[in-house]
């Protein structure tokens, strides 16, 4: 397997750019650039004639990345789009996992594949961390609206915290809400009431 | 009843309402869908995902579903366009440095606009569309071929972002759909020189487009979802709807965006320069009325010229345009169907009665800034 391939990441988050470029250079390629934004794309298209382009599904700049495609010269730099479809498990791999491959005209799939591969492993491992972040930032967030609802009721009704907790709990369950949606109705009707 | 669970793309422009209404007002679930609105990051993003079965359906630029029946750009698909989901709703503007170099140009004059864009020098005017496969890029080379001494460059600009493209000076002037052109008037780097309407009459704008295997597999699927965004279009085309319509859009999970910003595309009623008076603009956007979610298969194949087909690509090209589902699916709950499905493109001068299924239909002014006309039945094979 030759790691020749010149491979351009485009990536606006230095961590993510980073974990990406880094990974890569692990796996064994030696050429690989991170760019931040795809303005002068075209510029930094010329100046490292890219193999491959990786960019993130996410990213809205994919539009732009495509538009230059369409318009390079054909021979200089012909961009074909996505992932080769001869790979239908590789190409839904990567949308699964949010990578968007630009991958130069004419090169061999096998070539490229380990690339992807990497590319779609890391970026596996980002998407989880990522929801695993979110998930705990919503966690806590819940909480606090919990604790200022359960505040109010017991302020109001003078009730002790596991009485205001039993009472939300139940308003949810009469409901068929969740506690988290009592308890962001009553904040904001209390917000708006004071 | 359970109800069937129809993942569809879209990106958040105003002109995605028929969505969004045919979901939050009911229509999706009163066809017995669980319509799940999936917001797209860009439109390469949506093609993809559409392509490769992700979404069932989505809203699509005009022209892309004419671009993967080709083979053009990203992954080659059979998709088809089921119905219009508007017709018109752009605006092309300049930066305000540019603004002040043209000087005094009639607001919505194509060709004043074009003289004045080629007397103020040879330098290269940069232009931002949102995709290349939109019908922004089609009409913007279309009016601007008839100017072979302009130099055009169009550059692809994500929406949401022309603005900042405008005020750091990589674009000289932006086609965009709104909000993003009253956006930048807002922030005072730009003004509106004339809508996409100047330059074609009455332009299919967004469409509902499906995998072609995955329509024919879901008949079912598929009517009840052409029949909800229908009763969502004819909603939002009635004048009493629109103060609801605009809060709606505004919402968080959908455009995010204060009622001020959408209010002027909804209502036809665009401010062009900061501070100016506001002006109306008739047909801006249209959802329904004047057959606007029909299907012409005349304009796909328009659209397919412009791409660069001829013959056999464009009779490929109008096969995707979906008005024998429309006819099938919508005939029955009433709605006007069109004596023909294809129209010369660019003949309709003013408001015009045709023959329809109910006898109630009234075209719309199609007209071409420059008068021409483009017949396509020669290529027919309906």
């Amino acid at each position: 397997m030759r790691k020749d391939l010149r491979i351009l990441v485009v990536e606006a988050d230095n961590t993510r750019a980073k974990n990406i470029t880094d990974a890569l250079l692990e796996a064994g390629w030696s050429d690989v650039h991170a760019i931040a934004q795809v303005s002068g794309l075209e510029q930094s298209i010329d100046e490292h004639a890219p193999d491959i382009v990786l960019i993130d599904m996410a990213n809205p700049d994919r539009d732009t990345l495509e538009h230059i495609g369409l318009v390079s010269d054909a021979k200089a730099r012909a961009v074909a789009m996505f992932v080769d479809q001869s790979d239908q498990d590789l190409t839904q791999a990567a949308l699964a996992a949010g990578v968007s491959a630009y991958v130069v005209d004419g090169l061999q799939m096998n070539r490229i594949k380990s690339v992807i591969e990497t590319a779609i492993a890391r970026f596996q491992m980002m998407r989880q961390m990522q929801s695993e972040l979110e998930a705990a930032k919503q966690a806590l967030e819940d909480r606090k609206t919990i604790d200022r609802a359960k505040g109010i009721l017991m302020r109001r009704r003078d009730m002790t915290e596991d009485a205001a907790y039993k009472l939300l709990r139940k308003a949810a369950m009469d409901q068929g809400r969740k506690v988290i949606d009592v308890a962001q109705a009553l904040v904001t009707a209390s917000d708006l009431l004071a | 009843m359970s109800r069937t669970v129809l993942n569809c793309g879209y990106v958040p422009l105003v002109d995605s309402a028929p969505l969004i209404i045919a979901r939050e007002l009911g229509f999706a679930s009163e066809e017995g869908l669980d319509l799940n609105l999936i917001r797209q990051p860009s439109w390469s993003a949506l093609r993809d995902m559409l392509a490769l079965g992700h979404l069932d359906a989505a809203q699509m630029l005009s022209p892309m579903p004419v671009a993967m029946s080709l083979g053009l750009g990203g992954l080659p698909a059979k998709i088809d366009s089921l119905m219009g989901l508007s017709a018109n709703g752009t605006v092309f503007g300049v930066s305000a440095r540019l603004a002040t170099e043209l000087g005094d140009v009639p607001f919505g004059d194509p060709h004043a606009l074009l003289s004045a864009l080629c007397a103020n020098g040879p330098r290269r005017l940069r232009v931002g569309v949102p995709f290349p496969f939109s019908m922004h890029r089609l009409l913007l080379s279309y009016w601007t071929a008839s100017a072979p001494d302009l130099t055009v460059d169009i550059l692809t600009v994500p929406p949401p972002r022309m603005a900042d493209a405008v005020a750091a000076g990589h674009v000289d002037a932006f086609w965009v759909g709104e909000p993003w052109g009253s956006a930048i008037v807002g922030h005072g780097i730009g003004s509106i020189a004339m809508t996409g309407r100047h330059v074609w009459g009455f332009a299919p704008e967004k469409v509902l487009a499906a995998r072609h295997d995955w329509v024919t597999q879901n008949p079912e699927t598929t009517r009840h979802l052409m029949r909800a965004v229908l009763h969502a279009a004819r909603w939002l085309d009635k004048d009493k709807n629109k103060p609801l319509a605009i809060e709606i859009l505004g919402r968080s999970e959908h455009l995010n965006l204060s009622q001020e910003v959408i209010e002027p595309a909804v209502t036809g009623v665009l401010t062009l320069t900061q501070g100016g008076a506001p002006t109306t603009v008739e047909r801006f956007l249209m959802f329904h009325n004047h057959a606007a979610s029909f299907p012409w298969r005349s304009q796909a194949a328009w659209i397919a010229a412009q791409l660069g087909a001829t013959g056999a690509d464009i009779a490929k090209a109008k096969q995707c345009f979906r008005s024998d589902l429309y006819r099938e699916y919508l005939g029955p709950i009433g709605t006007d169907l069109p004596g023909a499905s294809e129209k010369v493109e660019g003949a309709i001068a003013e408001l015009t009665a045709v023959a329809s299924s109910r006898g109630g239909m009234i075209l719309a002014p199609d007209a071409f800034f420059d008068g021409r006309t483009f017949d396509f039945t020669a290529s027919c094979d309906e």
